[in-house]
This record gives structure tokens, sequence and C-alpha cells, in this order.
């Protein structure tokens, strides 16, 4: 069997519509029925929907499977930290912080995509320049190693980063402050790559991600577009990388790692590749389950989560929501049949 | 001094083709990422130390190893890997899944302490500097391993059927062979490589739940740099690998040595993108 | 025993509570689901006995990572602070109230030491918060829990430098500790040219430069200082850099399961004996109990615990522990850090007569505790311990045997710069300058 890459990304209804607008309504009346820890919890999936929104974009979008979105993650922690830390100017550094992203995937993706490494070589190479990062990073504990007046901490990487202040209010954001901030910015992004996936340029991607050969030959360059979605991709990873260290005011070498690596994948494949919202999902439940599973006693966490990824991906090799949406789409088809069974009798 | 490069750089090249050829059989025959390689390693310590633990000799403690990662290997792929065949992303997402769960596992069973074993006693001063016997047991038996699995693929029937296969099932199954065994057999030999390799390194690192997860992205990154051809291809990435790790982690120090082996790699990737026997028509 | 689920998701197991009194049996049977199991409360019978079971629970948030690469040095510690809990409850409680604890895994996951902190000091109402290994995990931990006015005790050795009110470390810190092992290796024993090898991150940098000042300060040379990754385990390199440079000792600050390759390593191509080998590190991931008699007789390390420390109240700890846990391996100082923290804190919760985080606080300076290693007393100044260190060296049965003991030695550098006393809202970590 052959499962598709991605979806269709035609333009959204107004179910859609209303759904977003929905979605807004809750996140702003969120606060006021859940507790603080709660609120925390959330925040972070938030991020970490972020974050799996750039994989499923890049990889959903086009087709190119990068293995490092934590290149990018990383160096947007780090580099809204560092600036922060220098400058105190926090919303400023959270934007340099996804410039600071976006330039590096401009540079590793020119020198990928333009060197026409492709394919599984294309993940490798990533994955090997976010291990790169991770050990030069992981280097860095010695006092000499100082950006500005931030000491860089190596392995215990850089604990007390101040909140987000944003102009207009006197105090950082509180908890309750980055919910709504990573919340809104989780929706906003969602909007903005599910809408930029409808244009014409969406369409030269979903066209390329299927045939990248036809659609040179139609006159397209392919590499420059691949680039650009790259870059976007990029800038969208370090932006959660930035709301990251926002949220639990540290950042650290295992933001680059293997696992965390992995994890991207794992989020993306959970909920499905084929759509934009999956992905968001898939993070969500894989977060939650692993700290849930935390608090339970079931004694080693990675057995049960090993278990429910093998079971996954043998039962539900599309994802949670394509199959979901499968299943909802027969039953009405079901339903239909009987009504005009009905009608016919 | 000369000696010592020499030692040196034959010891880090025959660790990482050893932790690497089990991986790469399956990457370069199958097109399996196999990410629950560096759990078969663990699990070939763990069997290691056990037959040894019982008192079985070392030699002995090490086939035993190695057989039972094997058909530990068979198990898995008849229950997970046969049904992913294609789809490599999904391979990528199971195998990951199944190293959590050894993980888990062993870490339940076992206890989360490193178990030792003792290996092949004694040293060698060559040149003032004093070396371990069982660094050089570890060079000889990777050249073996290499050379054994050389023999198989290229002088043997089963070799020329395996090979067949690989290249164009459809062809090799309408001649009449049993593909599913082919494929079952094979990811068995690499498991059973995993599990060598894993039982050689018990007596040098011990036994622990988590060992796999230091070797893994080595043993990958090594892979894939090496391209199509499992064999000649991992020895020519171990050899320039492991070349610019011992020298440089001599030099300078062991960050170093890591940090270059990827960059090298990165370059490498650059200057090859399908990997260093990418072009390579023929061979193994 | 009843094993109680944490809040936010609470059940309990019914068949569980009515067991009336327990027996070792039961205790194992505890313990079997003790390395994942959430809250661990004392049984009904022993709460009965001690007539407690009527009072609400003092509840005790233990963050620590049952799965991942740092549960060596959790397991016991989690098992080791649940019986801490017992005894307390055996003994009466505290406050006339029964203390129960809560366990969360954190899975080797700072995001989720953070996320724990959050939850046991907002929703779970944990009156105290106990753990975090690492030094990365801790500074995620610490000004959660300052920002939410808890009280916070880290049960393990690390690079020193917290002055934090809110704060208590029971635990080795490297002035302490270097010092004397320094004295002994190079003063006594008069080994003059050392060569450092450290693991690379913020302790082993600390430990090899308080290494080098106290080498230095006998007149005795440093003659190579190395820091490696953690996850390094092929140390032929540096074997070879050792014979070159032919020290007379080797020191060692090299952390965690990779890293014990290095003693496997050393042993199989220069040997001890001919090269001496001594270390801050060695014992705290129970290498002694894993490694061979040979890779383990005659490593010198200086420790504030270890099982065969010879005295009643060791061996005492030790078989007890063993009874409860149901284990009968070596216990190892990280254990009886989660002992001793748990009750010096309920000392502190005693002279306070309140489990509030700010009495608490406020009370904990001067604290002392007759633990298993000797003497415990909490220095106001500083909130860390001043207590005994023992010079031990390896032997053959994967134990260590005493050399000489440094009585009651006081995080003196830390005070120099540290004084919660006059200054209660500092939360600096400080760097020595060195």
């Amino acid at each position: 069997m052959i499962y598709p890459v991605g979806g269709s990304f035609l333009r959204p209804g107004a179910p859609w519509w209303s759904a977003i607008v929905l979605a807004f309504v809750l996140l702003v009346l969120a606060p006021r029925g859940l507790d603080l820890a709660l609120q925390y919890d959330l925040t972070s999936i938030f991020i970490c929907g972020i974050l799996a929104l750039s994989m499923s974009f890049l990889w959903g979008g086009v087709g190119i499977l990068s293995f490092g979105q934590t290149i990018f993650f990383g160096l947007g922690g780090y580099g809204y930290t560092i600036l922060v830390m220098n400058t105190d100017a926090s919303l400023m550094s959270l934007v340099l912080g996804v410039l600071v992203g976006g330039g590096m995937a401009a540079v590793l993706g020119y020198f990928m995509i333009y060197g026409r490494i492709n394919d599984i070589y294309l993940s490798v190479v990533t994955l090997v320049v976010t291990l790169i990062f991770e050990k030069m990073v992981r280097a860095t504990s010695g006092p000499e190693y100082v950006i500005g007046s931030v000491r860089l901490n190596g392995q215990n990487g850089i604990p007390g980063i101040p909140g987000l202040q944003l102009p207009f209010l006197t105090e950082p954001l509180s908890i309750e402050g980055v919910f709504w901030f990573a919340g809104g910015a989780l929706l906003l992004t969602y909007c903005g790559l599910r809408l930029l996936m409808a244009t014409r340029f969406g369409r030269i991607l979903v066209g390329i991600r299927e045939n990248e050969q036809r659609m040179e030959l139609l006159g397209y360059d392919t590499r420059r577009y691949r680039l650009i979605t790259f870059i976007i991709s990029g800038g969208v990873a370090a932006f959660a990388g930035g709301l990251f260290a926002v949220w639990g005011s540290f950042v650290g070498p295992e933001m680059f790692n293997l696992s965390q690596a992995s994890l991207i994948v794992i989020w993306v494949i959970v909920g499905g590749r084929t759509t934009l919202i999956g992905p968001i999902i898939g993070a969500a439940l894989i977060q939650y389950l692993t700290k849930w599973l935390g608090t339970v006693g079931v004694g080693q966490v990675s057995t049960v989560m090993g278990a429910i990824l093998i079971v996954f991906v043998l039962l539900f090799p599309r994802g949670l929501v394509p199959t979901l949406g499968d299943l909802l789409s027969r039953l009405r088809l079901a339903q239909v049949a009987q009504r005009s069974l009905k009608d016919a009798k | 001094m000369i000696t010592t490069y020499i030692y040196l750089i034959a010891y880090a090249v025959a660790l990482l083709a050893l932790i690497s050829l089990g991986l790469s059989v399956i990457f370069g025959m199958m097109k399996v990422i196999n990410l629950a390689h560096g759990e078969f390693m663990m699990l070939g310590a763990y069997a290691c130390v056990y037959c040894s633990s019982l008192g079985l000799p070392f030699w002995a403690s090490l086939i035993v190893a190695t057989l039972a990662v094997g058909c530990f290997g068979l198990v898995v792929e008849r229950l997970l890997i046969r049904h992913l065949y294609g789809r490599i992303v999904d391979t990528l997402l199971a195998t990951w899944g199944l190293s959590l769960l050894l993980i888990g596992v062993s870490t339940a069973v076992f206890g989360p302490q490193a178990r030792s074993m003792p290996g092949i006693p004694g040293t060698v001063a060559i040149g003032g500097t004093t070396m371990s016997v069982y660094s050089f047991v570890l060079i000889g038996v990777t050249i073996l391993m290499m050379l054994v699995t050389w023999l198989i693929a290229t002088r043997t029937k089963v070799g020329l059927v395996v090979r067949g296969t690989m290249q164009r099932p459809d062809i090799a199954g309408a001649l009449g062979i049993n593909t599913n065994l082919v494929y079952m057999g094979t990811f068995g030999f690499g498991a059973a490589a995993a599990g060598l390799a894993g039982a050689m390194l018990a007596p040098l690192t011990g036994a622990t739940p988590l060992m796999g997860a230091a070797f893994v992205s080595k043993a990958f990154i090594n892979v894939i740099v090496a391209g199509g051809l499992p064999l000649i291809g991992t020895s020519l990435a171990s050899a320039m690998f492991g070349t610019v790790d011992a020298v440089i982690s001599y030099l300078a120090s062991s960050v170093a040595g890591e940090v270059a082996v990827l960059v090298f790699a990165v370059v490498l990737l650059r200057m090859l993108p399908q990997g260093i026997t990418g072009r390579f028509r023929r061979g193994f | 025993m009843s094993i109680k689920q944490c809040p936010g998701n609470r059940w309990t197991i019914p068949w569980k509570n009515k067991q009336q009194g327990f027996d070792v049996m039961n205790r194992r049977s505890f313990l079997r689901t003790a390395s994942g199991a959430l809250a661990f409360a004392s049984g009904a019978g022993l709460l009965a006995k001690a007539g407690l079971a009527e009072e609400p629970a003092i509840k005790i948030a233990n963050i620590l990572d049952a799965t991942g690469g740092l549960n060596v040095y959790s397991l016991k510690q989690i098992k080791a602070t649940a019986m801490a809990v017992d005894d307390i409850n055996a003994a009466g409680g505290l406050l006339g109230r029964p203390v129960e604890v809560m366990f969360y895994d954190s899975q080797s996951n700072n995001q989720l030491n953070s996320q724990y902190t959050t939850q046991a000091l907002l929703r779970d109402k944990a009156d105290v918060v106990l753990g975090g290994i690492t030094s990365a995990s801790r500074e995620v931990m610490r000004p959660i829990v300052q920002k939410f006015k808890g009280f916070y005790i880290y049960n393990s050795l690390y690079e020193g430098g917290v002055c934090d009110f809110r704060f208590m470390c029971p635990g080795l810190v490297p002035d302490q500790q270097v010092q004397p092992l320094i004295e002994y290796v190079v003063g006594e024993k008069g080994l003059k040219r050392a060569y450092i090898l450290a693991a690379d991150y913020n302790y082993g940098q600390l430990t090899a430069k308080w290494m080098q000042k106290f080498i230095r300060g006998l007149g005795a040379e440093d003659v190579a200082v190395e820091f490696f990754p953690l996850d390094v385990s092929n140390f032929a390199p540096v074997l070879a850099r050792i014979q070159d440079v032919k020290p007379d000792v080797v020191l060692s600050a090299l952390v965690g399961d990779a890293h014990m390759s290095f003693y496997r390593q050393y042993e199989t191509s220069i040997g001890k004996k001919s090269i001496p080998i001594a270390s801050t590190t060695y014992g705290l991931g129970r290498e002694n109990a894993v490694l061979s008699p040979d890779e383990n007789e005659g490593l010198i390390v200086a420790t504030s615990f270890f099982d065969d420390l010879g005295t009643p109240a060791a061996s005492d700890f030790v078989s007890r522990f063993k009874a409860f846990s149901g284990e009968d391996d070596y216990v190892g100082e990280y254990a009886e850090y989660g002992y001793r923290g748990m009750m010096l804190w309920a000392e502190a919760v005693r002279k306070a007569g309140s489990v509030a985080a700010d009495a608490v606080a406020a009370a904990v300076g001067g604290v002392s505790y007759q633990g298993a290693g000797g003497l415990y007393t909490v220095d106001p100044q500083t909130h860390h311990l001043t207590m005994d260190v023992h010079i031990a060296s390896g032997n053959r049965s994967g134990s260590f045997d005493v050399i000489k003991s440094f009585s009651q030695r006081a995080p003196t550098d830390l005070q120099a710069v540290c004084n919660l006393i006059e200054n209660p809202t500092d939360t600096t970590q400080y760097e020595p300058s060195l």
C-alpha cells in the first residue's frame, strides 16, 4: 500500500473558518476554567504544536523530511535567550531569534537543496547538523564561553531566562499571559500556513511534492520553492524555540538532541502528515501521555510509550486525523447510501 | 609514537565498523532504517554477560549472544518489520517504538545498573605504550566478521540469492525463491551482527539498558555516508571516520574528535550526495 | 502498605488498604510496584498504631528520574525517601499528622521537571518539593519553587554555590570534598604529579579547578586537565596520552555509565598498581558494585557515606534499607542522601512547629540530625551541610575500606560569599573565584 505524503490543501470553507473562530473564543475563555498548572502544561503543548507544524508544513507540504527541525528549534531558543539576557528587549529578541533560525535554514537549505541532496540523505544531513550543534553546545561548560554577558553553560543549559515583556504592559507575561500568547501564536501560525497552502504558492509546493520533475519541465524553479519552504519552516521552528524559552525560562542542549528530533517526527506521523492539524493533535497526545504516564506509576514509562508507538504504526499507518477523517466520511457515505436506499423504496 | 597512532586508528576504525555492520546490512539490503539497532546491541551485551556469569568461556558467550540476538531479529522481522516494507518512515517509527520498549523492559528486568563481565585480560607493551590485549581481539573479531560477511555474500549460493532478491524481488519470486524467507534471514543476520557488536562491547562498557543510544547515531551516520553497498561502503566510511576521530581525539580532545567526524560527514555528503558508494555499479 | 495515586487522578487500590499491619512480605510487594508507583503512604495499620489515621496528610513531592539515563542515581533514592517517610510515621508522624510522598517520574527530561514542579506546588499542594538529579534540572525547578514560595530540597552532590533561602542541599560540594582528598593523595601519599579527568559540564569543570587549586597549594603539579562529554565510552586516546605524560596519580571526576568504561579500560591497559586513581565521583553511580574486584581495588574516594563505613549507624541504615527495599545489593551515597534530606526537613518542621514553607525555610538553619554517615548540621548561612568526610579505598568485595575521616567539614567556600541570615532574598548561584 502506498499512502499519500501530503494532503491536497484546497481553499478552506465556512466550517473551517467557524472552527477557527471557535478556537479563538475558547482560547480567550480557557484560563477562567483551568488551574495554573494545567495552563502551564497546555502552553507547552501549544509550543510543541507549533514545532510540529513547522515539520508538517515542510514534509506534508513539499515532501522534505527534515530530521533536524531541532536545529532551528534550539537556535531559536538559544538566540532568544542570549539576546534577551543581553538587551532586555524581549519581543525584539523573539523576532530576532526567528531570524536566526530562518537564516540558518537559508544557509543549510541552500547548501543541501542546491547541492541536490535528496530524500533520506537530506534527512541525515539535517540530523548530523543537529547533532553537531548538540555536541558543540554541550562542550561550552567552561567559563570562557560567554556571549555578551551570558554564559553558555554547556550541558547545564541556561536557566533563569526573564519573562516576555510585551509593549504597553508594565509587567512580564504571567503563566496566564504566556498561555494566551502561545495559544494565539499556535492558531495564527496554523491559519497562516494553512492559508498559504491554499494560495498559488501552495499549489506549486503540492505539485513539487507529487512530481518534482514534471514541475521543473513546466518551467518552475523547484529548488527555489523548496528552499523558501525550508526557510519558512525553519523560522516557525525557531519561533517555537523562542516560545519554549519564554515558557520554561530555560534552554539546554537537549533541545538539539536525537530524541527531541525523533519526537517531532513521531508527532507528525501519529497525528497524520497529510493534514496540518494532525501533527498538532499528535504533539498534544504524545506530550500529554508522557507527562501523565510519569505520574501514574507504570514503572518504566518508555515501555508503555514504545508499545503504543508500535501498535499505532501497525493499526493507523496514516496517522490519527486522516484515519478518523476517513472513518467519518465513510460513515457519512453509508448514511447517504442508506437514505437513498430508503428513498428508492 | 607511530605505533600509538596505528593502534588508535585501527581500534577506532574497528569499533566503528563493528557497531555499523548490522545496521548497514539491514539498510543497504532492505532499505529499512532500524532505530532499534542500538538496543539489539544492548541485548547482545546482556546475553553475553549472562552466559559469562553462568561460567561459559568468553568465546562461547560471544557465539551464544550472537545467535540469540539473531533469533530475536527473526522474531522482530516476522511480527513487526514484515508489515512495513517499502514504508521507510513508518519503519523508523516502529523501530523507534521497539527501541523504547526494549529499553523499558530491560530496565525493568535487569535494573538500571550496568552489568560487567571479564573480557580477555592481559596487556601488550609496544614502544613504551601499554595496550590491552582485548582491543586487539576486538580488531581481530571485526576483521573476521567483515570477512565472513563478504564470503557469504559473494562466494555462496545463499549470498547470490539474497543479493538477487534485494535487487529485483519480483524476478526472484518468479524464479521460485521464497522472498519472505530471504528478507527474514537478512534481517536476522543484521540483528546477529548487532548482537555480536554488543557482546564485544560488554567487557569494555558493561551492559546497560541505555548503552545503545550512545552508538546508534554514530552507526547511523556511518551507514548513510557509506552509501548503498553494505560491506565496501561501511569499511571505507569506518576507515575515514575512525582515522579522523582517533587522530583528532589524540591530538586535541574527544569533543573535537566527535565534532570533526560530524563535520567531515556533512562535507562528504555534500560532495557525494548518494554516499561514498552511491555511484558504484557493482560490489557488495 | 498502600499505594495511592497522585491527586488529580486520585484512586486508591481498595484491597491494599484493608490489610492491618504489615510484614516483610508486604513491604516487598509494595516495593515491586515502587519503581514507578505514584505515592507512597505508610500502611493503614502503621498509621492506626501511631494514632495518625484521621489527620490530613503532609504532602511531599518527590520529582526524580525513574526512567531514562539518570535513573541509576534516582531509583535507590526514591525508595530511601519512602523509607524515611515510613520511619517518620512509625515514630508518630510530624506535628501529629501523617506524611505522604507523591512521586513524579521526570524521565530524565527537564521539561517534565518544570511541569511537575508547577503541578506539585499549584495543583497538588505539596508542602515540600524534593528531587532533581542534575544541576540543569535543579536550576529548572528552583526558580519555580521561588515563584510559588515553596521549599526545595536537592538531594545530590553538585558543583556548589547555590545560595537560596528556599533551598537546602544535603549533598557534598567540591571544596568540602576535594580538599580532604587532595590533602590525602598529594599531601600524605606524596603523589606530586596529577592528571585530571573530568566530565564535561559545570560540576566537572569546577571540580577540576578545585583540584588544581589544592594541588598547587601543596606545591604539587597538575600535568593535564581533560574533559569528556558524558557519552564518551572509548578512552583509548586518553589512556595513550596518560602513558605519554606518566603522572603519579590520575584524579577522576567522571560521571555516569559511559564514563564507567574508563575504569575498565584503565585496568586492562595501565592499571592502578602502576598509577593509582583517586576520584570525587566514583561510587555515586554505584560503580564499585558493578566493576570487577580488580577494577575496584585500591581506588581512592572521598565521600560522606558508603555501606561499609563501619559505624553502628551506617550498618543499621544499610540493613534496614535492604529489608525495606527487598534488594540485597550495595546501597550507596545517593540513597542515604534521600533519607538524610527527608530527616533534616522533618527536624526543621518540628523546630518550626509548622509545615508552611516560609516557616521551614526560616527554621532549617542550625537543624541537625545524627545520621548514617555521622552528624549532619544545616549551616544557617548557606543551607548546605556541615558533615564528616571519609577517605576510603575500594576493596575486593565491591565496597570500600575507611582510610581516615575528616570530622565536620563546613561548606567554607560558600560561606565566604553567601549569608542567608543577613540576606534571605539572595537566590544566586555563586561561582568560586579560583
